[in-house]
């Protein structure tokens, strides 16, 4: 599902495995399949790897949301807070953000990522990221 | 397994650890460690880079760096291989890290709670009085959970998230 709207992942995400899924109401979708390259613990993902999702679900969808303003600025990562909800298993895992604030500087996001069921994310997290 | 477990090691976990998985492919290396705490390095890679114009390495691998230097400054201190799991991880950037530069993250586990453990730690490119980014996290100590009678005798790496699952 990629077109030339679809933004550009960095070559952190594509070594990671990380691709898009898709986009849904305008907001990219990101996903990673289990594989040696995220896991942690035998049989689970490790949590710097669905931080590293979670990350890049933020940044792509701000980047998407900037370039629609005609704004392309360079981003900066100013603090991300990650919170471990229940193990990541070996499964598909989706991670889509939510831009909560959009201002001129910062922005501020809140990420989740989620495997079988949606409505219950095995993670999440908030970043600040500065628009300089 | 009849003998007593011998007081968990950094050095010696870590030629296990970073043989495999998420942190064998990032690369990690042990590096340094004391009592309480625990220093790992994460060379330089040119296919971790988070823009597509700048060579700047992502953030992501230094959570993944500071993540599992945290897990292993709580067994150093422990001094036993028992398993956590990461509750919230926090990262403040200061700066980019230098291009071409590994990464080294170093992380204390300053308390331990019946239930809970408590770290912090920087991530730096070489000076450790400059550092890249300050890292705060809390994880449960799920051996000691007083509702479980005896620790799972397999599951002795770290997790993430609460262990209801």
């Amino acid at each position: 599902m990629t077109d030339n709207r679809t933004p550009a992942l960095p070559a952190y995400a594509h070594s990671l495995g990380i691709g898009i899924h898709g986009m849904e109401d305008d907001v990219p979708v990101l996903t990673v399949r289990f594989g040696p390259s995220v896991e942690g613990r035998p049989g689970h993902f490790h949590g710097g790897a669905t931080a590293g999702l979670l990350e890049n679900a933020g940044y792509t969808a701000l980047r998407h949301r900037l370039l629609e303003e005609g704004r392309s600025p360079r981003l900066k990562p100013i603090n991300i807070t990650v919170q471990y909800l229940s193990a990541g298993k070996q499964k598909q895992t989706f991670a889509r953000a939510r831009i909560t604030r959009l201002g001129r500087r910062t922005a501020n996001l809140t990420v989740e990522a989620w495997q079988d069921d949606r409505t219950r994310p095995i993670a999440s997290a908030v970043m600040n990221i500065l628009m300089a | 397994m009849n003998a007593p477990p011998a007081r968990f090691d950094a050095k010696e976990a870590g030629k296990f650890f970073f043989r495999q998985g998420h942190p064998g492919w990032l690369g990690l290396r042990y590096h340094n460690h004391g009592e309480n705490w625990v220093e790992l390095e994460l060379p330089w890679r040119e296919d971790l880079l988070g823009e597509p114009d700048r060579p700047v390495l992502a953030s992501g691998p230094i959570v993944s760096l500071m993540d599992m230097a945290s897990g292993m400054s709580i067994w150093q201190s422990h001094g036993t291989f028992t398993p956590i799991a990461t509750l919230d991880l926090r990262v403040d950037y200061q700066r980019a890290a230098r291009e071409r530069s590994a990464v080294f993250g170093r992380v204390e586990c300053y308390r331990t709670t019946r239930s809970a453990a408590f770290v912090r730690g920087i991530a730096h490119d070489g000076d450790p009085l400059d550092p890249v980014a300050h890292i705060a996290g809390v994880f449960m100590t799920i051996a000691k959970d007083p509702r479980q009678k005896s620790p799972p005798a397999r599951e002795t790496v770290k997790s993430e998230g609460a262990a209801d699952d």
